[in-house]
């Protein structure tokens, strides 16, 4: 080991920030390429029923307009599932596949593309197309669709449905001195990330693509292109380096990436489609969800039942499905367990995961449900947590492989100062405002995937380190660029990390907060490979390093050394020199250990703290503070691991206050599909959001890390929605809280 | 977006003519609530008359002791213009408690009077609409309404005034300056923005051709006891589901004179002068701020959506009085509600 440059575990400024800041990263939608053509979406008025006429003729007299796609002239787009179904993240059912027929499956879904010269004549040919409809009346109401719902006949792969039911929920419920039961809901969001979705694909001749595009892994819209459009895999080179916010949206190819490609393929040249703000509604949202949760407990407050019962949301076209209920039956120790998680079917575009999909919502529910029992059994909430404390995934009765949520709750409150708290609502105020303090619990698994990296060193003693995964924004080239510069003890400086591109080391998509687990391990053993390279090639040219093992050696900025005799140094230009080439490279496959998988549970932790103020007149409310407390094994860079909690937090924020997609009822149709009237937390709404990261020592993988992701939003809502309750005594049950409901 | 000609013009003649001469032609300003509704095909103007280049700036004392506002001053300029700020800090409040430091910055003080609702079904060309397409009928009102006017709407448009800068010129009473084909006039604000009635598509009653030049406000009345008030889905950027402008002169423990106006309610700032004479002459107290209350609430209606409008805007007239009368108006900047 050295100990020279230590990285790992430092706040490191983000690597690729100086290019973000400055305007030289380039996104998919601003590569531009000679001769290139520009896209414009037309969009279905209606949101279910057949088109009877598209009137295309004044799009196509339009001044610089070179073709108008659409189902009405075959475009050639295979019209099976199978093609589609290679979307790794397709869910079961039938994928949407436009301009395959007259069939409208949800308001906005694209009914025409328009390619022309320009941005602007591509976008003004589009707003002249109109359609005839056989309108049909769409069904966009949960409350209503779930007299229909039913339980998901085929899961959706990766996605564990509930758990069997343990013990006896319901006698044991009806035994309990102490009861509750109450519905739940959180209204249907969108993503709205910064960036939104485009592919610019650069027709190479010969049949060749370099397809630019927003993904959260480029291997998935490769190998879907291919499938939909019968492509050569050796002719398709997909790119997309950085990405401008995606949560969970850009896990799967959307009609952007499909049209953009069929417009290349059919104009035999490159082709540029953006799509509008307004056509982000048009995909991927966190459903709508209805819950019941009943529990009971003795008078002591141990559980004695919990049963979680989800009604979600999915299109009329595929089963999305995420697991939002099967928490209620890990985050407590309670011996009888009922879960059940239903679909129903809405005329909208499907579903998609949203940062920490079915956790969100789902501990939402439960942690609400806790807060009303301690209320009930009048025990302090956090009291109410730690008495029902698992020590065990009762899940999949494992035990786990860390869990240091108790350090969560107890740092949590000691930096919040819980026990300023009084126990009854209404009971502490400021001025005309009620003051409420809440808290919450959440919990996000630990998962990892198999990655390939390889590490490249030249003779300047510059360190590549490439995979193909994304940086979403998350900060996984600097993490990356850390581990490589600790391992072979350079300056990060010397340190390139290369990610979101088809040629590199294979990865799968970046999501459920696998990839500083999966992709940091992967590039941490291409380090390792490399450092073996280096030494058996140190062994060929200098004696003293005859009988080196890896023990003995030590990696500095100059070049391999010994340890015992660091003037036996042998340097990286000689080193690359003698190996004879550019540099020296290095290619690994990480795969998770299967054998510890098995034997533990994997999850990471939070305790959130919330203080609200609530104007008791006026129904406005404040988040004054919060807390959040994370247990998530190693921290590798503890400054952009604490911009993942705070922008998880605001996001939970958003959950518990403002979030919310809005259809009219009768159109089928989103009537907020702005950043203007969808309303996320402004500045203002953001309080200060402090973020304390617990020791936690777990083993799952080599670095000892568990994800960031997604945990930082788990539990939020909850803690604020708990908030409110004892500033005013209020519970209200449907999110976000908007005034209005406590008037 | 329609392809449209642009004009930039070079005097107050020249927009003037060009806007009577070709019916498609819009002024543009600031451009922030224009280009918007452009974009979404909301208005397709033929012709573009930039008005920018005119003198239409600056914030000048005038004889009467009050101020005449250039239709060009942008927003941010207005709120921080030290006279303004001095003397008529209602207005200033209302100014900073819109939009974001950015649009206000972009923003004039003609094109906010001008300004065109929120309503969402406004802005989507795929539904009907009778302020946007006359005669296909209201959205709203049996649609998303959460935002809809609970006084003075019609049948056939239930859309509110989004502006929070006219809701304190309302109670200001301030004078609108335009120019037009037939020369120039002035008229009181309560008499620029009209009720939806069964024309929604117009706004307001200027003529074709009309510019505004000028807003002026009488002689400052108001300096002290004085709060704008607004209440929104989340504590910055979003338009007003009620706010209150409230000034009041008192004198000797009594009300002398009272002004109170709503936004987010209807159509128009909503003012009611029978409203003001109840606190006039009266001591101020919440009995006195809910009877005012009551009397400019009086005939509102909600359509489901928007029904908590009510019992909010009158909570939220009570709270901005009594801001008033203490002399503690409300900060935009520090979110409590005092
Ligand atoms: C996201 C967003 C949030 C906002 N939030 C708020 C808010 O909270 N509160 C609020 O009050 N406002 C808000 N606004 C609206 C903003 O205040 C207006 O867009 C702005 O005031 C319009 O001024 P402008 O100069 O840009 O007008 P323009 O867009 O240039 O013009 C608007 C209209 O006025 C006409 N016009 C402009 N000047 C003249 C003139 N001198 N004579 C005749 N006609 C004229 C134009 O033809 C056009 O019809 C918001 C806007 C946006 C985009
Ligand atoms: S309220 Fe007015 S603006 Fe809104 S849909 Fe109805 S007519 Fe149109």
């Amino acid at each position: 080991m050295n100990d020279v440059l230590a990285y790992v575990g430092r706040p490191q400024p983000r690597v690729d920030g100086p290019l973000k800041v400055t305007g030289r990263a380039r996104y998919a939608a601003e590569v531009a390429v000679e001769g290139m053509a520009y896209g414009a979406v037309a969009s279905s008025a209606i949101a279910r029923g057949r088109i009877r006429s598209l009137h295309l003729a004044a799009a196509k007299a339009a001044p610089g307009v070179i073709a108008v796609l659409s189902h009405e002239r075959d475009p050639g787009l295979p019209d099976e599932d199978d093609p589609y179904l290679k979307d790794m993240g397709a869910v079961p059912g039938s994928p949407f596949r436009p301009f395959c027929d007259d069939r409208i499956h949800f308001s906005g879904q694209p009914i025409a593309l328009v390619i022309a010269d320009s941005h602007e004549h591509a976008r003004d040919a589009a707003a002249l197309i109109t359609a005839d409809y056989d309108a049909e009346t769409p069904q966009v109401d949960l409350m209503a669709a779930k007299a229909a719902a039913y339980v998901p006949p085929e899961p959706r792969s990766g996605i564990p449905p509930p758990p069997p039911p343990r013990g006896d929920a319901q006698a044991a419920f009806a035994a309990a001195p102490v009861r509750l039961q109450e519905d739940y809901r959180v209204a249907a969001e969108h993503h709205n990330p910064m960036e939104t979705m485009a592919t610019t694909v650069v027709w190479e001749g010969d049949g060749r693509l370099a397809i630019h595009t927003k993904t959260q892994g480029v291997n998935n819209p490769k190998t879907y292109v291919c499938a939909v459009f019968g492509l050569d895999p050796d002719a398709v080179r997909v790119i997309s380096p950085f990405v401008g916010g995606a949560f969970g949206m850009a896990l799967r190819p959307h009609y952007d990436l499909l049209l953009a490609t069929l417009a290349a393929l059919t104009l035999k040249r490159s082709v540029r489609l953006t799509l509008t703000r307004q056509q982000m509604y048009t995909m991927g949202w966190r459903p709508d969800t209805l819950h019941t949760v009943a529990l009971s407990a003795s008078e002591d407050g141990r559980l004695t039942s919990i049963r979680h019962a989800a009604v979600q949301a999915t299109s009329r076209y595929e089963d999305y499905q995420e697991p939002t209920v099967n928490w209620s039956g890990l985050l407590y120790a309670c011996p009888n367990v009922t879960l059940s998680y239903e679909l129903a079917k809405l005329d909208t575009s499907t579903p998609s995961d949203m940062r920490a999909p079915g956790a969100a919502l789902g501990l939402y529910a439960l942690e609400a449900a806790m807060d009303e029992l301690a209320s009930r059994l009048k025990i302090d909430p956090l009291e109410l947590r730690l008495r029902n404390y698992a020590e065990r995934d009762f899940n999949e009765d494992k035990p786990f492989s860390s869990k240091e949520l108790k350090a969560c709750y107890r740092q949590g409150a000691e930096r919040f100062g819980w026990d300023r708290r009084r126990p009854e609502p209404r009971s502490m105020r400021d001025g005309s405002e009620l003051v409420g303090l809440g808290m919450a619990t959440g919990c996000w698994e630990a998962m990892m995937q198999p990655h390939a990296a390889r590490a490249t060193l030249d003779a300047e003693g510059r360190l590549e380190v490439a995979c193909g995964t994304a940086d979403i924004g998350t900060g996984a080239y600097t993490i990356l660029s850390q581990i490589a510069a600790e391992a072979l003890g350079l300056p990060i400086e010397r340190v390139t990390a290369k990610l979101g591109d088809t040629t590199l080391p294979k990865a799968p998509v970046e999501g459920g907060s696998w990839g500083a687990a999966s992709a940091g391990s992967a590039v941490q053993a291409a380090c390792a490979a490399l450092k073996e390279k280096l030494l058996a090639q140190a062994r060929g040219m200098n004696g003293a390093f005859a009988n080196a093992a890896i023990a003995h050696a030590r990696f500095t900025a100059d070049g391999v050394a010994l340890a015992s005799d660091p003037a036996a140094t042998v340097a990286y230009a000689d080193l690359v020199r003698a190996a004879g080439g550019d540099g020296i490279a290095a290619e690994t496959e990480f795969e998770p250990d299967e054998e510890f998988t098995k034997k533990y549970a994997s999850y990471t932790h939070s305790a959130v703290f919330a203080e609200v103020r609530v104007d008791e007149e006026l129904g406005v409310i404040r988040v004054a503070r919060l807390v959040s407390a994370v247990a998530a094994g190693r921290i590798l860079n503890p400054a952009t691991a604490r911009s993942q909690i705070l922008g998880g937090a605001v996001m939970g924020l958003g959950m518990a206050l403002h979030e919310e997609t809005v259809w009219d009822a009768t159109l089928g149709r989103i009537m907020n599909a702005n950043l203007g009237e969808y309303h996320i937390p402004s500045h203002a709404d953001a309080p200060d959001i402090e973020v304390i990261f617990v020791d936690e020592d777990d083993r799952a993988n080599p670095l000892g890390v568990k994800g960031l992701g997604e945990i930082g939003i788990v539990g939020v809502a909850a803690a604020i929605a708990n908030a409110v309750f004892h500033a005013t005594g209020r519970r209200v049950r449907h999110l976000p809280i908007t005034l209005d409901k406590l008037l | 977006m329609t392809p449209f000609s642009y004009l930039r013009a070079q005097s107050l003649q020249d927009a003037i003519a060009a806007l009577a001469a070709e019916p498609g032609s819009r002024v543009i300003a600031g451009g922030t609530n224009l280009v918007d509704l452009m974009k979404y095909d909301v208005e397709a103007p033929r012709r573009l008359v930039d008005i920018t280049r005119l003198p239409l700036h600056g914030v000048i004392p005038t004889d009467a002791g009050g101020l005449r506002i250039g239709a060009l001053t942008p927003n941010s300029d207005l709120a921080y213009h030290p006279q303004a700020a001095r003397d008529y800090p209602l207005l200033a409040s209302a100014i900073l408690a819109g939009a974001s430091a950015q649009l206000r910055n972009a923003a004039t003080t003609g094109g906010n009077l001008l300004q065109r609702t929120r309503c969402p079904y406004f802005y989507d060309v795929a539904t009907a609409c009778n302020k946007r397409a006359p005669g296909s009928g209201c959205s709203a009102r049996t649609g998303i309404n959460r935002n809809a006017a609970i006084l003075g709407a019609s049948e056939a448009c239930v859309a509110t005034h989004p502006s929070d800068m006219c809701v304190a010129l309302a109670a200001l009473e301030a004078i609108v300056h335009v120019e037009g084909p037939n020369g120039a006039r002035a008229l009181p604000i309560a008499d620029l923005h009209r009720l939806p009635g069964d024309a929604p598509e117009r706004d307001v009653t200027l003529d074709r051709g009309e510019i505004i030049t000028a807003v002026e406000l009488p002689s400052p009345r108001f300096g002290r006891h004085h709060s704008y008030l607004k209440l929104r889905d989340r504590l910055s950027y979003a338009f007003a589901l009620v706010s209150v402008a409230a000034a009041l002169e008192i004198a000797g423990g009594r009300v002398v004179t009272a002004r109170l106006a709503l936004g987010g309610v209807a159509h128009k700032p909503w003012r009611i002068r029978e409203a003001e004479a109840l606190l006039e002459g009266a001591a101020p107290s919440r009995a006195a701020f809910a009877e005012a209350a009551d009397r400019l609430l009086q005939g509102a209606v909600g359509l489901g959506g928007n029904d908590f409008k009510i019992p909010l805007a009158r909570r939220a007239i009570i709270r901005a009085l009594t801001q008033a009368a203490d002399g503690a108006p409300q900060s935009q900047s520090r979110k409590v509600i005092n």
